[in-house]
Order: structure tokens, then sequence, then C-alpha cells
């Protein structure tokens, strides 16, 4: 072994280590700015339609019920999303759904297992972003959707298929870096 | 501030683990005994804590078991395989997740309606994919999974092996000189340098 090659072997661990070093670092930043999440698994649904499914609208939201029949046939793309008043993220998330709503992006909501005094305060309190309000009490509509927390937020395309899912808070990095070139790429 | 982290679907606490905490070991135990043999017998009780199966400690309502001890049986030995997506280390028989136990009742409601193990596996993995199941399916998505620890075998058996190999052919003595041989061929070793398997000498 020429004594360069052997340099190069000595100082071969401390490059493999310098680029894990690298590797956790982008990791770090990614979780910091909401683009890489550790717990995040991918949907089984992605290029499926939505299940088929029925669920009550939440009394005193004055809001249509939203059931899979809505889910078809739609003028362009459409984010549903799972939430809950007892859910920290989806306070989080919240203005960014108001101002997609705003922007005149269809978005559903679908109340989990939430209680619908207070899944009505938390509209009353902070504004309503949903077009179309379901609850889902027993939370079984949400399994067969394959959601596993809330916030979870989905975006179907015009023939209703799932082409998205992003679980935890829509933070403004997500709406600028997944939900608008996705809304032009399905419009 | 943008926490990445979100609600897993539980009101109160957050709460994965789920494994009581044992009594202390001293519990119930009389006057007698010094210290020394109190501190004895807390620490034996400690040992064998730590042999105690774990799974033995698994949450289940017992209010959501099945009358059938066979059907409950086949439900258990099911969610042992059922990844807990909240807590994502655990199965669903030993998560406290209020999803996890959802879906312990819907493996148990499947088994009553007379699915096959293979049936309630399926019915749970076309709504969470591959990732529900704690032992993956092989496909060509988890090739590289399945692959990897025997990838790694081979590479390292070809290190090692290609090191001894070269070891084996290493760097040849330089030759021996006069004074060297002299002192040798004194000792009454073969003059070539070759020494004797059996060790005696020439």
């Amino acid at each position: 072994m020429t004594p360069l090659a052997r340099r190069a072997l000595l100082f071969a661990p401390f490059a493999v280590a310098a680029a894990g070093g690298v590797a956790f670092y982008g990791m770090l930043q990614g979780m910091r700015t909401g683009e890489y999440n550790p717990r995040g698994v991918p949907s089984a649904l992605i290029g499926q339609h939505a299940p088929d499914f029925t669920l009550p609208p939440l009394e005193g939201a004055e809001l249509p019920a939203l059931t899979s029949a809505d889910l078809r046939n739609l003028p362009g793309p459409v984010l549903v999303n799972f939430w809950a008043s007892w859910c920290v993220p989806c306070i989080i998330e919240h203005p960014q759904l108001m101002q997609l709503s705003r922007e005149g992006v269809p978005v559903f909501g679908i109340a989990y297992k939430d209680k619908p005094a207070d899944s009505l305060k938390f509209l009353r309190d902070r504004g309503n972003p949903f077009r179309r309000l379901s609850k889902d009490e027993p939370g079984r509509v949400a399994i067969d959707w394959g959601v596993y927390g809330v916030p979870e937020t989905y975006l179907l395309d015009k023939q209703g298929i799932i082409r998205w899912r992003f679980a935890g808070p829509v933070t403004a990095d997500v709406v600028e870096h997944d939900i608008r070139p996705l809304l032009r790429r399905w419009a | 501030m943008r926490p990445t982290g979100r609600a897993a679907p539980t009101k109160p606490s957050l709460a994965c683990g789920g494994v009581p905490l044992l009594p202390p070991p001293h519990a119930g135990e009389g006057r007698g005994g010094g210290t020394t043999a109190r501190l004895r017998r807390g620490l034996i009780a400690l040992l064998l804590a730590l042999f105690l199966p774990l799974h033995a400690l698994a949450v289940s309502n017992p209010a959501d078991m099945l009358p059938d001890p066979a059907q409950e049986e086949r439900a258990r030995n099911l969610g042992r395989d059922i990844r807990c997506m909240v807590c994502q280390n655990q199965s669903i028989e030993d998560s406290e997740a209020p999803l996890a136990r959802d879906l312990r009742l819907i493996v148990r409601e499947r088994i009553t309606a007379g699915d096959s193990d293979a049936e309630v596996k399926d019915f749970l993995h076309t709504r969470y994919g591959d990732y529900v199941l704690l032992k993956p399916p092989f496909s060509w998505s988890t090739a590289v999974l399945w692959a990897t620890p025997v990838v790694a075998l081979l590479l390292g058996g070809s290190l090692i092996l290609g090191l001894r190999r070269r070891n084996a052919q290493a760097i040849a003595p330089p030759p021996l000189t006069e004074e060297e041989r002299r002192r040798l061929s004194a000792l009454g070793v073969t003059p070539d340098g070759e020494t004797r398997q059996d060790g005696t000498r020439a």
C-alpha cells in the first residue's frame, strides 16, 4: 500500500462521519422548515379514489356535509383536511387554510373524534375555512383514509383521485412548496 | 416557529408506552429483615422484573376482548404484527394510543365477521400501506430493505477475505545478512531461513 493510499484510508472514517453529519444537519434543517417529517409515512391511497363514505354534517355549522359523492367530477383540485379542536398543530395550520379558502381553493373538512360543540367553538373563534364539513366522531372513516393523526391534509384532483397527503400542520412553507405547485399541476 | 409535530389522536395524553410500573419491591413486606436483607430482596425482585416478558403487560381492555378464546388468541397474534402508526415502534397490541385501540377493535371485528388472517392484514394494508405491517412484504419497493443484510454480509465477508489474503502474501522479509546466516547455522537452523515445522533442530 502506498503511503498516499494509507493516509486516504486513515481519513476514510472521518469522511464517513462528516458525510453523516452533513446528512443529519440537512434532516434537522428540513424538520425546522416542515419539509421533512421523520414520522411521515407515505399514504397507501395515492393514485386512488377517496374511499366511499357518508358522514353527518356538523350541526350548527350551517355547512353542507362532505361525503365521497362530493369528491367526484369536481371543477378543480380540492383539499380535504382532517382536524380537531383538541389538536394544537391544527391551530398552527388554521391561518393557512383560511388564506387558501379566501383565494377560492375548495377546502373540505372532517372533524376527527371531536365533540361537536368544541368543533363549533373552534370555528366560531378562529373562522371557518371549510366549504363542506362533516364530523367523524368514531374515527372510522379516517381509518379508511389511512389517517393516523391530526391534522392530515389530502389533495384530490378533478376526478377525485388522491394525489398528495400531508401529515402535520400545513405551514406557509408547505403551502408554497407543495400545495400551490400541486394546485397548478392538477388544475 | 414551525413545529413539525402534530397531535396524536388522543385527548389528554400522548402516552404511547403503556407498561405499568411494578409495585415497589418492598411493598407488603413485614417488619422482619435488616436493611441488607431487604436491599438484597429488593434487588432480586428488580432483577427478576427484568426477565418478565414485556408483551405479557400489553394493554388490553378486557371489555374489548372476544368471548371466544381461540379468536382472541388469533386477534392478539395478528395484532402483534400490526404497527401502531402513532407510536411507530410498537405493535397495536402493545400500544395505548387510541388509534391502536381502534385498530385492535377492527381486527376483532374482521375476525368475528369470518375474515382469514391474510384478509385482516390486507384490510389494514390497503389503508395504511406496507408501513402498518411490522414485517414488511417483499416487493420492489422493499427489496433494498430486505437485501441490505445480505449485501452487508457479502461486502464485509469479501473485505475480510481480501485483507486476509493480502496479509498472507504480505511483504516479503528482507534477505538475511551474512551475520544473521552465521548465527542461524550456529543455532542449527538451515541457513536459507526455513524453520522446521516440528521444531527439531537440524
